[in-house]
């Protein structure tokens, strides 16, 4: 039954599911990652608040938050095939995932610089620093632990994403665990699947991990 | 002597709450001013009006001739003449001993890295922590994160140090390693804004005693006059409340 043709195809769905796990998270962080920095920046105790700009983001945030990704995924389906050109496979299901992602990360992304201590900046600020300095030198450098525990967990939630874009054709190992688990009752299939995305999601997480302890400066 | 700060009639308000009230001051150089009084009394919103880190809504700070508060872009620029040690130390806990004190040299005055290390290493000497140049924040205790603060200020150059109750967050044996810094710089001449709880210190260190209370200057004077024979009813009252 785990001819060479399944497991041909289970490691196909790891690709896969690795290729759009990753790539899409990389995209969502050079979306979501100035979209929080703007978030932080603008909020009222942030370096330039402005209620206007922090309002019309944080409401464009809500409202695809609130969109469950697997309604996401149908309703972006036009747009999937403007830009792909179709809009099944693991590259179309890139798009779904970084609109998901994007606002996403921006909130996490915010929540992570608000963390940064408000009197470290105000000695940057006081030593003469402009906000883009504080912004680089500053804000970013002293939120990287908390960044990086954010890009593990986004990382994490768009695996399981990304396997749930499986039931309209997406792709990757949760294609595979719908296709052979759901319709063909094929269960070993399907088992050996989730397995391997627990592994995959072990994986991710302890690297993140790891990292940012090594990061971290703060504790001992 | 020449001046180098001037507070104009300065006004601060949060919302209703008068916090500074028409509080003029002139600093000439060299000169080292100790300001005192009850807490909540507005000294340490004065100070941080004199970098601009709180706006004024009415008066002026000026520093060399260039208006700083109200702030403006070049607020900004200035802000680097006024070097500022807090009461929470505020060191950036991600970067090393060295690097807190070449980070801004080099991002904000663009000064080469050999350059500001070699001063940094200086500094750290002077402040005995060169040992500690490459350990990080945590791994000091207050009063040696506090004399780190000190030298992050000094390696700008700054032509005025502004110090907010550096030592009120110390446990009290570290207190005097911080002060002793201070006096030391007092004694080179360094132009000094200080606001502090230690009236010893302030004896000590003052060329000039400001007395605040409800956001405004009631009393200034000689450090010898004032603590001997303060003038107003308030400051008597203030100064008693330091003796048992």
């Amino acid at each position: 039954m785990f001819d060479e043709k399944v497991i041909a195809m289970i490691l196909e769905g790891i690709r896969d599911t690795l290729y759009m796990t990753l790539v899409s998270t990389f995209i969502g962080y050079v979306l979501g990652l100035p979209l929080g920095i703007v978030l932080n920046v603008t909020r009222d105790e942030g370096l330039k608040p402005n209620k206007i700009i922090y309002r019309i983001l944080d409401f464009i945030c809500n409202i695809i938050r609130s969109v469950p990704f697997l309604i996401l995924l149908i309703l972006l389906i036009p747009f999937t095939r403007l830009i792909v050109g179709k809009s099944y496979g693991s590259t179309a299901t890139i798009v779904p995932l970084v609109i998901c992602a994007a606002p996403y990360i921006a909130r996490v992304v915010e929540s992570s610089l608000n963390e940064v201590d408000a009197g470290v900046i105000e000695a940057a600020k006081a030593m003469g620093a402009n906000n883009f300095q504080i912004i680089t030198k500053v804000l970013l450098v002293e939120g990287k632990t908390s960044l990086l525990t954010g890009v593990t967990i986004t990382t994490g939630l768009l695996l399981g994403y990304s396997a749930m874009s499986g039931t309209v054709g997406g792709g990757g190992l949760g294609d595979i665990a719908v296709r052979y688990g759901y319709y063909r009752w094929q269960t070993d299939i399907m088992v050996v699947t989730v397995i391997l995305l627990i592994v995959i999601f072990q994986i991710i997480q302890n690297i993140g991990s790891r990292i940012a302890s090594a990061l971290d400066h703060r504790k001992r | 002597m020449s001046e180098v700060l001037k507070i104009e009639n300065i006004y601060k308000r949060f919302d209703e709450l008068v916090v500074l009230e028409d509080v003029s001051l002139s600093v000439n150089v060299g000169e080292v001013i100790v300001i005192i009084g009850p807490s909540g009394c507005g000294k340490s919103t004065f100070l941080r009006c004199l970098n601009g880190l709180e706006e004024i809504q009415e008066g002026k700070v000026i520093l060399d001739g260039e208006v700083i508060n109200p702030v403006s872009k070049s607020t900004i620029k200035s802000r680097e003449k006024l070097g500022m040690v807090f009461q929470n130390y505020d060191l950036f806990p991600h970067k090393t001993i060295l690097q807190n004190l070449t980070l801004a040299p080099g991002v904000v005055q663009k000064r080469k890295r050999t350059e500001t290390e070699e001063e940094a290493v200086n500094l750290l000497k002077r402040v005995g922590l060169e040992n500690k140049k490459d350990n990080f924040p945590r791994q000091l205790s207050g009063g040696q994160k506090q004399r780190t603060a000190i030298a992050r200020a000094l390696i700008m150059h700054p032509e005025v140090l502004l110090l907010d109750e550096i030592t009120a967050a110390l446990d009290p044996e570290m207190v005097r390693e911080v002060l002793q810094v201070v006096l030391d710089l007092a004694k080179e001449g360094r132009t000094m804004v200080i606001v502090t709880h230690e009236m010893e210190f302030a004896k000590a260190v003052a060329d000039r005693i400001i007395f605040m209370d409800g956001g405004k200057i009631i009393e200034e004077g000689k450090p010898e006059d004032f603590f001997k024979a303060p003038k107003t009813e308030r400051a008597q009252k203030f100064l008693q409340s330091f003796s048992y």
